[in-house]
């Protein structure tokens, strides 16, 4: 050994006795610099998810007795409540609506304004408007857009002699109208992500596609494209997935939940439930429903997909 | 297997002229090597060639045929690319494949659910496998068959892009600086591949690199590119002994031939106030460029050319050894022991092979010796 080596061992003890826990001084400053970070996720993020668990057990209503713990009587309530059945169903049929309907048509849109000469910002700006804008105010123009009767969509069909369709207001076409807008709402940001991912794929490989013998664009799209998209193809999937479960604003402005219940989601129901009824409880057990779903997306998109798009 | 050709090629992008009126012949099977410093145009040339890139004038005609409308995969060409260009989703007989199943297979063959549905696909298939594990076997990657390119080391990725490129017979291979992201030994080690397997393939190369070695090493001829020019073209050999011009010299030889400015007087060339037994044919009073080869310098008490010893770098057989003649940089190329004990500031003399130094006028053409030799 030399006496280098031996040197730290020798004022080891001096150190330690200085430090008030027996911790190694490199610890103790990843400790101290992780603290802050720590702190705020506690305080942000898991006490509220924590406190939302417990009300989930408890029957609290604002202004009404004391809470009393209850259990899982809230979610036992929800298995057997039709409302929130209706709502998670439909929830589940807008997202199986929407979700492909804005992958494809973004991915196919993203594809095209790549593909072109000129106007990409032009074209990018424009299908990202919907993202950047008010939905709440956007929703007037939609409801003009589908009156039964002043509006122009209405008109339009009834140019082509088809008779006038009471979009927002007949519970057989609600949640079909209310897929509409949310396909409009999410293509813009589905194009941005698909054009991004795009412009990352190396343009070696699509020149070796050529001299490979990939003469048609569908042939490139196969070997080169698709498979290089694959990583942002499942982030625009589980994002889009998530923020379509989130529809809540378009319902709100525009049917609240209605005709008859044919266009309450799961979010609204919350809504309800904790902010026009005031059934807390109630409302946290939805939500803890709510999240869980999402959880189950992103173990699936972390766990299982990431492994297979990325090629190692 | 063909020749190819190339006639009057002009490229520009945006108003900046990339490739100025390029001719260039390759004779069917021979390997050539398009090097210069980058920015050169040779890449651009390249991709003229393979298809990717359209010139603004002239024709590519490859084995006769004009191709300069074809579209790449119409060609008949490989590509090896400086990146490799792996299909990374892909495993290496996959990758090796591709090719052959985009010119064998149907559309609907080459779908991984529908190939079952279409007939006399499996057949197609079973060839492709074959002609993949022979080409593998010839690169030694057959027992990497399975991986994918991202579990492979860069040597390895390389021979697959390699394989790629010969499984399917190609007319001509294109390869843009196939060995500039390897470590040194592998890079020697590949380039002789390259070379056998070309001798063996016996088809025609085009191979860019800005590496002279690789250039002078690897092909059968040399063609030098300078801003967007040929500067010359010719027998590695040939361009070492015989450069047409000041920068084709200047460009192949490690290290860097020696240019020495002087003045002709009385028929010889005076360099720093040092009258050389050089015999350039210009007339008395015209400045011209001696260029000396570092390994054609000898230290000999005796020599003509005066120098200060300004460092020496050990080569192990040989010394570099680094001086300045007056403000003439001049470094040679001299066995180890000669160099021995010299220090910075001592001052040498050099003799020089002189018939074989080569001249230049001062604007960098070449410039031959006048009389006979014999007069030295």
């Amino acid at each position: 050994m030399s006496e280098a080596a031996r040197l730290p061992a020798a004022l080891e003890p001096r150190l330690q006795s200085r430090l008030p826990w027996r911790l190694h001084p490199e610890a103790m400053a990843g400790l101290l610099l992780a603290g802050p970070a720590v702190l705020a996720l506690t305080l942000l993020l898991l006490l509220p998810t924590a406190a939302l668990l417990v009300l989930s057990l408890t029957d609290m209503e604002l202004g009404g007795p004391p809470l009393r713990w209850i259990g899982l009587a809230n979610y036992a309530e929800l298995l057997g409540d039709p409302g929130f059945r209706i709502a998670l169903r439909n929830t589940l049929v807008y997202v199986a609506a929407v979700l492909p309907l804005s992958v494809a048509l973004g991915l196919g849109l993203a594809l095209l304004i790549e593909g072109g000469t000129r106007g990409r910002a032009f074209f990018r700006a424009v299908f990202f408007l919907p993202v950047v804008s008010l939905l709440v105010s956007m929703a007037t123009a939609w409801e003009y857009l589908l009156h039964p009767t002043i509006g122009p969509l209405n008109r339009a069909l009834a140019a082509f002699g088809i008779a006038p369709v009471n979009w927002l207001g007949s519970s057989d076409w609600v949640l079909t109208s209310l897929c509409m807008i949310g396909v409009w709402e999410n293509l813009g940001y589905v194009v941005v992500l698909f054009l991004a991912g795009l412009t990352a794929i190396p343009p070696e490989l699509r020149a070796a596609a050529e001299t490979d013998g990939a003469r048609r664009g569908w042939d490139r799209f196969w070997l080169v494209t698709w498979p290089m998209l694959g990583p942002t193809t499942l982030f625009v999937v589980t994002i889009t997935a998530i923020r379509c479960l989130r529809v809540f604003d378009t319902v709100a402005t525009l049917t609240q939940g209605g005709p008859n219940k044919a266009s309450e989601v799961l979010l609204h129901e919350m809504y309800l439930e904790g902010f026009t009824y005031f059934r807390i409880g109630y409302s946290a057990a939805i939500t803890v429903v709510f999240l869980v779903v999402v959880l189950g997306l992103v173990l699936l998109q972390t766990r299982v997909l990431e492994r297979r798009v990325h090629y190692q | 297997m063909a020749g190819i050709s190339i006639e009057g090629v002009r490229k520009s992008f945006g108003g900046a002229a990339i490739l100025h009126d390029i001719s260039l012949d390759l004779a069917q099977g021979e390997f050539l090597s398009l090097v210069g410093p980058s920015g050169c145009g040779k890449t651009t040339l390249l991709r003229i060639i393979a298809g990717l890139e359209q010139a603004d004038a002239g024709r590519v005609s490859i084995g006769g045929q004009d191709v300069t409308r074809l579209r790449p995969a119409d060609r008949d060409v490989a590509m090896v690319f400086q990146n490799y260009a792996l299909y990374p989703h892909l495993t290496v007989a996959q990758n090796m494949a591709v090719p052959l199943a985009m010119r064998r297979l149907s559309v609907l063959g080459r779908l991984p659910l529908l190939r079952h549905l279409s007939p006399g696909q499996a057949a197609a298939r079973r060839g492709i496998m074959d002609d993949v594990r022979q080409a593998a076997d010839m690169l030694a990657i057959g027992h990497l068959l399975d991986r994918r390119p991202g579990q492979l080391s860069g040597g390895q990725r390389q021979r697959v892009a390699l394989g790629r490129a010969v499984v399917r017979h190609p007319a001509a291979f294109l390869m843009d600086e196939p060995l500039s992201n390897l470590d040194a030994e592998l890079r020697a080690r590949t380039r002789k591949e390259i070379v056998q397997l070309h001798r063996r393939a016996g088809v025609t190369t085009v191979y860019v690199t800005h590496d002279q070695v690789e250039a002078m090493t690897m092909s059968d001829r040399v063609a030098l590119m300078q801003a967007g020019r040929i500067l010359q073209i010719g027998k590695p050999r040939t361009m070492y002994d015989d450069p047409a011009s000041l920068a084709v010299a200047q460009f192949l030889g490690s290290p860097r031939i020696n240019t020495l400015p002087g003045t002709v007087d009385e028929g010889r060339v005076v360099v720093e106030g040092l009258r050389l037994p050089v015999h350039p044919a210009a007339a008395d009073g015209t400045g011209v460029t001696v260029g000396l080869r570092p390994e054609t310098l000898r230290l000999t008490p005796a020599g003509p050319l005066f120098a200060a010893v300004e460092h020496l770098e050990s080569l192990g057989a040989d010394s570099l050894l680094h001086t300045r003649c007056g403000a003439t940089p001049l470094v040679a190329r001299v066995p180890a022991a000669a160099a021995d004990g010299l220090r910075p500031g001592e001052a040498v003399r050099f003799e020089a092979d002189w018939p074989a130094a080569l001249l230049f006028t001062a604007e960098g053409a070449r410039l031959a010796h006048a009389r006979a030799m014999a007069h030295v």
